[in-house]
């Protein structure tokens, strides 16, 4: 059995906004394993990048609460960790790389100084040994002429580029876990290629484990091994990819299939989801989705769906499921 | 290189500067009331020696050849000659300049010392107590007029206390260290005078609070808003999830970006200190050009006045262009461009 690098177990979490607050997480339940890839789907406000946000505890504190859960991460119970041990996890044991590489970087700083400063503040090597090693994970990263990169500043660089160097900083102390929160998103589809390969082929190296954000199904079909479907604050729908894509259970996920340009007959027009997502200040009673669901009936509205793994990491939170189970 | 053409544009600029400045003193200087040729002649004076007076001030010339001689002259470093004090217009500023600027840099000096720290404090514990600290002195120091804050300093350090001088920039009685830039602090340095620079020093402590205390608010609130918006950047939220301490995120990656718009706040601030010093110079009798000016003005000493404008105009454009070239010192965006 593979080690279980994070474990978020039941998280719940609330943002304290003019009068109230908002449950932009509810009871979030995910893992990731070692060595895993592993995608996060959901439309935009699902909750995908506040909760991996706060995997690594990176929410500044006083702008969340945390109502239940626990999040663990190699053994280490991250909500109870004080802030110095949590930098020096941050960057070492678990990275993190964005969705917009244009801005990622110091503006004023050149991109070896940037490198060579994480390197040096998470390991004992000294300036030269560094420098050889930021040259190493930039060659990695397909960048040929890595030494010149170092005495470059970043806005002389193109996104791909500064995506491909955020990514080898990464990996500069091969982490357990990475998570990626729509690193492609920002780039055109030729270099989302082949960011995404190299992505893969370092993790691969270093047995990383990735936790990757995403809205794109098409590219989270092809990159992870297993899914997490998000609606509105909770994961609705789980399992590996190949099943959740293929035989999706949960109406959220078939929907969002269907909405793919892909599904659609040419000539036809383009589907999507009726309705939008609901309020985060003012969600429904029951079930989020059941609003924009065609087959909602009566339980949905009553109370939220259980959500409950089988032996084969396979679940989904919809009353239909329930009702199939039973019948 | 890329410096070597903004010093150009720069100088090219001060020239339309010096000659926009000296078009509008001069005009000024005919627009308003008062024939300075009956103010030198005298009370007493007969009509024929006024005229006279007139030609020997070359007043009876046409206009343009008046304005082309007082241009050559500002180029040649000629100011005229003070209807006052007698003397070159040219040779007075140099005597009182230094002490302007001497004030105006240790007010700035203040001002950004104190007002740094707090800007970054304010931003970083944004809406705690010390923010709403930072910000209410922020907006008294913008708000609070110099000459009154100067009078209750005096009444205050010197009147009831005693401990600090209430005016002048050096105790009359200590023996004056021998003038290399004009900057009593530096000059009683250079000469290894301790006694001479205590005591330029406890003069100086005054006039800069009070002008220091308008550009302290100035200073605070745009390090705090620059402060604000870099902590929002996305490469701050990098930092973190690399690991890099609150702290190094703080100083050595938000701050260093905040200050790059804050030169120029500075810049601006140093010229506004250099006319700011006007009034706060009459109240600590400091002998600067703002005391001189003042006299002068009250004296219809018109050269002295247009000199002092033409001088001040040209030690901004001065102070602009070193901002300039700071920028491109300190930001690389900004040299690649140029």
């Amino acid at each position: 059995m593979r080690k279980t690098v994070l474990d978020i177990d039941n998280l719940s979490l609330e943002f304290p906004v003019y009068k109230g607050t908002v449950s932009a997480v509810n009871r979030v339940s995910l893992h990731v394993q070692e060595g895993e890839i592993v995608g996060i789907v959901g439309e935009s406000g699902s909750a995908k990048s506040v909760t991996a946000m706060t995997a690594m505890r990176l929410l500044p504190s006083e702008s969340f609460r945390i109502r239940s859960g626990r999040i663990t991460l190699l053994g280490q119970d991250m909500l109870a960790l004080s802030e110095q041990k949590l930098a020096s996890m941050r960057g070492r044991d678990v990275a993190m790389i964005f969705q917009e590489p244009l801005t990622a970087l110091n503006p004023t700083k050149k991109v070896g100084a940037q490198m060579l400063g994480v390197i040096r503040l998470h390991t004992k090597l000294s300036e030269r040994e560094a420098r050889l090693h930021a040259i190493k994970l930039l060659t990695d990263m397909r960048i040929n002429d890595a030494e010149e990169i170092l005495e470059r500043y970043p806005f002389e660089l193109s996104g791909g580029m500064r995506q491909r160097i955020l990514i080898g900083l990464a990996f500069a102390c091969s982490p357990k876990l990475l998570i990626a929160d729509e690193p492609t998103t920002a780039l055109d589809v030729t270099v989302q290629k082949q960011v995404l390969q190299l992505l893969r082929q370092k993790a691969r190296e270093l047995n990383t484990a990735i936790l990757f954000i995403s809205h794109d199904l098409a590219v989270v079909s092809q990159f992870c091994d297993r899914l997490y479907v998000m609606y509105a604050g909770s994961v609705v729908e789980t399992g590996p990819t190949r099943e959740v894509l293929g035989a999706p259970k949960h109406p959220y996920t078939q929907a969002l299939i269907r909405a793919l340009p892909e599904s659609a007959a040419p000539g036809q027009p383009l589907r999507s989801i009726r309705g939008v997502v609901p309020n985060l200040t003012d969600m429904p009673t029951g079930c989020a989705f059941r609003e924009r669901c065609d087959s909602a009936f009566e339980a949905c509205s009553a109370i939220p769906p259980l959500f409950s793994l089988d032996e084969d990491n396979r679940a989904s939170a919809c009353w239909l499921c329930e009702k199939e189970h039973a019948a | 290189m890329q410096y070597l053409n903004v010093i150009r544009k720069r100088l090219l600029f001060l020239a339309l500067v010096v000659v926009g400045v000296s078009m509008i003193t001069f005009a000024i200087s005919h627009l308003i009331p008062g024939d300075p040729a009956m103010l030198v002649a005298g009370d007493r004076a007969t009509p024929e020696i006024v005229e006279r007076v007139r030609e020997d001030m070359g007043l009876n010339k046409p206009l343009p050849e008046q304005y082309w001689i007082y241009l050559k002259g500002i180029l040649s470093g000629d100011l005229g000659t003070s209807l006052r004090t007698r003397r070159p217009v040219a040779e007075d500023l140099k005597l009182y300049f230094p002490a302007t600027m001497e004030l105006a840099l240790v007010a700035l000096m203040l001002a950004t010392a104190v007002g740094v720290p707090l800007g970054v404090a304010s931003a970083v514990w944004r809406d705690k107590p010390i923010d709403h600290l930072v910000r209410a002195l922020a907006v008294t120091g913008i708000s609070t007029p110099a000459f009154w804050l100067g009078l209750l300093l005096i009444v205050l350090f010197y009147g009831d206390l005693g401990i600090l001088p209430g005016g002048g920039r050096i105790n009359p009685d200590i023996p004056r260290p021998p003038t290399i830039t004009g900057f009593l602090l530096i000059d009683s340095l250079l000469a290894g005078d301790m006694t001479a620079f205590t005591s330029a020093l406890r003069h100086i402590i005054l006039p800069a609070l009070t002008l220091g205390f308008v550009h302290l608010g100035v200073v605070a609130r745009q390090i705090r808003s620059a402060m604000l918006e870099e902590l929002q950047q996305d490469y701050v939220r990098t930092a973190r999830a690399n690991g890099l301490s609150r702290r190094s995120v703080i100083f050595r990656e938000a701050l260093p970006n905040a200050l790059i718009p804050s030169v120029t706040v500075m810049g601006l601030a140093l010229g506004d200190l250099l006319y700011g010093a006007v009034l706060t110079e009459t109240v600590f009798a400091w002998p600067g050009m703002g005391a001189y000016v003042v006299n002068s003005i009250q004296a219809l000493d018109f050269p002295a006045v247009m000199g002092f404008t033409v001088v001040v105009s040209f030690a901004y454009v001065l102070v602009n262009l070193a901002v300039d070239l700071l920028y491109m010192v300190i930001d690389p965006r900004i040299r690649s461009v140029n």
